[in-house]
């Protein structure tokens, strides 16, 4: 019955609009990627930038391209293709709104990344006031933030059309997740929008003098956080559903996997301090509960970690494994779309281990803006969620342009994922220890006037190098991949993996969909967590700040 | 909604976990007074040097307090004010930063002195310098190109 | 011999195939993780000024 919809294929128009996002997230994938290559260069101490290069205008790029643009076009265009296949191709309307999200998102871009590299716009891709940006670059940041929420009410527009057509019916889980993390997504970005359009921009136009910082950042990290989890949502959803068909087992929950996106939706929001831990001008108590909220959102992932296994033990158990691990000898190890994420998954122990450590209230001081926090991002989005997007690319790409993941390329494929592995325990494992000696992050290459501390982290910065030098091979190797399986490969028919839950007779409860509730839950805990404290950064507010150009 | 019993366990061993480190944070926090810096004064990004605590920077004994010393830095593009300074071991100190321009970090290697300095705020921490050494005052939170120039140094002396 | 060979056939036979026990142990391992590497960074914060 949940089948009525069930696209075999995603529609021809469908999928160009996915692959018109995936264009761009592989093209930010190129530039960004040779961004990390100089910047792990510079900083080994053995490389200097050509022609008056700073590093920090590379830094920006870096950030601004793979952060932002790479995440935000590769999920838009794979949360759209698991709308269309699962909920039904979208009407002319709705793909039409999606188009038009696309190319609002991609002037924003090209608008932006315009101004970093005229080098108006070296403020790194979190734009911290009062350093400040010519005001094109905010107004493409605007750009890109709109034209997702256009793309985000395509995928809207079906869920409603579909629950119209469906009544008393639990969505399809993919549409279910895709729309929670959307939604997410808009509730989230109001606070970006919102420092932006009253603050930056009017302030970067030379409306008014002067910025509140606090505020500023503030809202800046009212979404910061939850943009972190819009990351990891995607890669949920494959790890979900789309790994089980991949190895021939089941999705170990379907209600479980409901609840867990619904947990995220509620908990990922009110948590934005734990990135202002170190900061003046916030109660620490108002801090900590904010950290408590962070703990929080920890349980769904620890239920996700269960159901993964889970499922991988009921497979391998089911093909007559035995033993307490028996069941890992019997998982397709050969099939880059199942090896490449599931690398991401082991990525994502540390990572998730070493978030519960930034997020403990004041042990924050002993890694705040250290280059651990870099190795951390770079074991959640730069390999967890990156190495499921490559692993969805695997399948989806030939799926959607109607072509065939050859053996050969697959091949590639497992050998892209084993070197990114290997890079990023180099890079990364380098970078969480330099950090716990106190190296900062976001710094070129420097003595530090000689400074004996200082000497001790060269050695790590000369191994993020060599990781880093790695993962560019991986990176090659993971364009190459693309373009093949997007203009060369051999025609044919690649299956797009949708999982069943193990137990079909359960139908999931159906207070799930009442978004009513859960929105309401949402903002209740937002003004909860955020209310007296933002008031007090207005009421108790220094002299506001004069902007800066200081590079 | 069905829960396998393994799931429980896990969850409760979880749980369990998370309120354990919570606890452990809130009572050093509460009730030792281990708070990350969140000071609640305010001062005029464009009258810094006119300010009481920041017109003379550097390291000053206080009377009366819960602490001996107070160390005041002013953080500026690409620098801190003292340049290097030092400090008899053992005193317990307040550390106390401002910024005149933009955003920036105060991060001492090696140590738990970790804050941000930003424009129209004041940061604070107060702690016991209770081993000898040299530590590397840095700008841990970008401000500008001679960013990664911006440093002091703190000497802990007998 | 061939007695033992069929009783441990049956052992195996016995095991109940929908059984959670490694995956149980498998997040105990990552339990395990997260534990030592907050008390181990607990302790670097204990032990510095
Ligand atoms: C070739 C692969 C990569 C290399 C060598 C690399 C290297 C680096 C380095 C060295 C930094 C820190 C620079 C500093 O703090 O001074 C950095 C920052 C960053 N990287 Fe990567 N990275 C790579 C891939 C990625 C990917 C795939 C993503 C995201 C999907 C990513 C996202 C980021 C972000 C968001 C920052 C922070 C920028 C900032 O602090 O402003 N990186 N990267
Ligand atoms: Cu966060
Ligand atoms: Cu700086």
């Amino acid at each position: 019955m949940l089948k009525t919809s069930l696209n075999l294929k995603v529609d021809r128009r469908d999928a160009k609009l996915v692959m018109a996002h995936f264009y761009v997230a592989f093209i930010a994938l190129l530039v960004g990627g040779l961004a990390g290559l100089l910047q792990v260069l510079v900083r080994s101490g053995k490389f200097e930038l050509p022609a008056g290069i700073g590093y920090y205008q590379i830094l920006t790029v870096h950030g601004v391209v793979l952060g932002l643009v790479l995440t935000t076009f590769f999920i838009m265009g794979f949360q759209l293709a698991a709308v269309s296949k699962t909920a039904g191709t979208f009407t002319n309307k709705q793909r039409t709104i999606g188009w038009i999200g696309f190319w609002i998102m991609t002037i924003g871009t090209v608008a932006a990344a315009v101004m970093i590299l005229l080098n108006e716009a070296s403020v790194l891709y979190t734009f911290y006031a009062p350093l400040q940006a010519h005001f094109v670059f905010y107004l493409g940041l605007t750009l890109v933030v709109v034209g997702s929420w256009a793309v985000g009410t395509t995928i809207i527009l079906k869920y409603a059309e579909w629950r119209r057509a469906n009544p008393g019916q639990p969505s399809p889980l993919l549409t279910f997740m895709a729309l929670v993390n959307t939604m997410m997504w808009i509730v989230a970005t109001i606070g970006v929008a919102a420092t932006v359009l009253i603050q930056l921009l009017p302030w970067s136009l030379g409306l008014v003098e002067t910025v509140n910082v606090g505020v500023s950042r503030t809202l800046f990290w009212y979404f910061g956080h939850p943009l972190v989890y819009f990351w990891l949502l995607p890669a949920y959803m494959a790890w979900y559903v789309m790994i089980p068909k991949i190895i021939g087992g089941k999705i170990f929950s379907d209600s479980l996997a409901r609840m867990s996106f619904i947990l995220f939706l509620l908990f990922s929001i009110p948590v934005g301090f734990h990135h202002q831990l170190l900061e003046p001008g916030i109660d620490p108590a108002w801090k900590f509960l904010q950290v408590v909220l962070t703990f929080l959102v920890v349980i769904p992932s620890l239920m996700t970690a269960f159901s993964l296994f889970a499922t991988f033990e009921s497979y391998g158990r089911s093909q007559g494994a035995t033993g307490l691990f028996g069941w890992l000898k019997k998982l397709p190890w050969k099939d880059a779309r199942f090896t490449v994420p599931f690398i991401g998954m082991l990525a994502f122990i540390p990572a998730g281990a070493g978030g519960i450590v930034n997020a403990s209230h004041q042990m924050n001081q002993v890694v705040h803006n250290t280059v651990w926090v870099t190795g951390h991002f770079h074991l959640t989005v730069a390999t967890a969620v990156v190495l499921t997007f490559f692993g969805v690319s695997f399948w989806l790409v030939p799926h959607l342009t109607g072509r065939k993941l050859t053996k050969k390329i697959n091949k590639l494929a497992l050998i892209q994922g084993y070197l990114w592995a290997i890079g990023m325990t180099f890079m990364s494992g380098a970078m969480h220890a330099a950090g716990l000696l106190g190296a900062p992050r976001r710094s070129s290459f420097s003595e530090y006037g000689g400074a004996a501390q200082a000497a001790e982290w060269i050695p790590y910065q000369i191994a993020q190098a060599v990781g880093g030098s790695i993962l560019f091979i991986a990176i090659i190797l993971m364009l190459y991949i693309f373009v093949n399986l997007a203009f060369f490969a051999p025609k044919g028919e690649e299956e797009f993996p949708v999982g069943e839950a193990a137990n079909q007779e359960e139908k999931a409860p159906m207070v799930f969909e009442n978004w009513k509730l859960w929105l309401g839950i949402t903002v209740l805990l937002i003004l909860f967590a955020y209310t007296i404290p933002f008031i007090d950064l207005i009421k108790n507010a220094p002299p506001g700040a004069q902007g800066y150009k200081l590079w | 909604m069905h829960m396998h019993k393994f799931e429980k366990i896990w969850l409760i061993f979880g749980v369990t976990a998370l309120l354990v480190f919570l606890s452990v944070l809130g009572v050093s926090a509460f009730y030792l007074g281990n708070q990350p810096p969140s000071c609640l004064a305010v001062v005029d990004p464009t009258k810094v040097d006119e300010h009481e605590t920041f017109k003379e920077p550097g390291l000053k004994k206080v009377e009366g307090k819960d602490w001996d010393y107070e160390l005041v830095f002013v953080a500026q593009a690409f620098a801190y004010t003292p340049g290097t300074v030092e400090v008899p071991l053992g005193a317990k100190v307040k550390v106390i930063a401002t910024s005149k321009d933009v955003i920036h970090g105060f991060g001492v290697a090696g140590t738990n002195i970790n804050m941000m300095v930003e424009p129209g705020y004041i940061s604070e921490i107060v702690t016991t310098f209770d081993k000898v050494g040299e530590y590397l005052v840095l700008c841990n939170e970008y401000c500008g190109s001679g960013h990664h120039l911006m440093t002091s140094m703190i000497k802990v002396v007998e | 011999m061939a007695k033992a060979e069929l009783k441990s056939e049956t052992k195996t036979e016995i095991e109940d195939s929908s059984s959670l026990k490694g995956t149980l142990v498998s997040v105990f391992f990552v339990g395990f993780f997260i534990v030592v590497l907050w008390v181990g960074v607990y302790f670097l914060y204990l032990d510095r000024f």
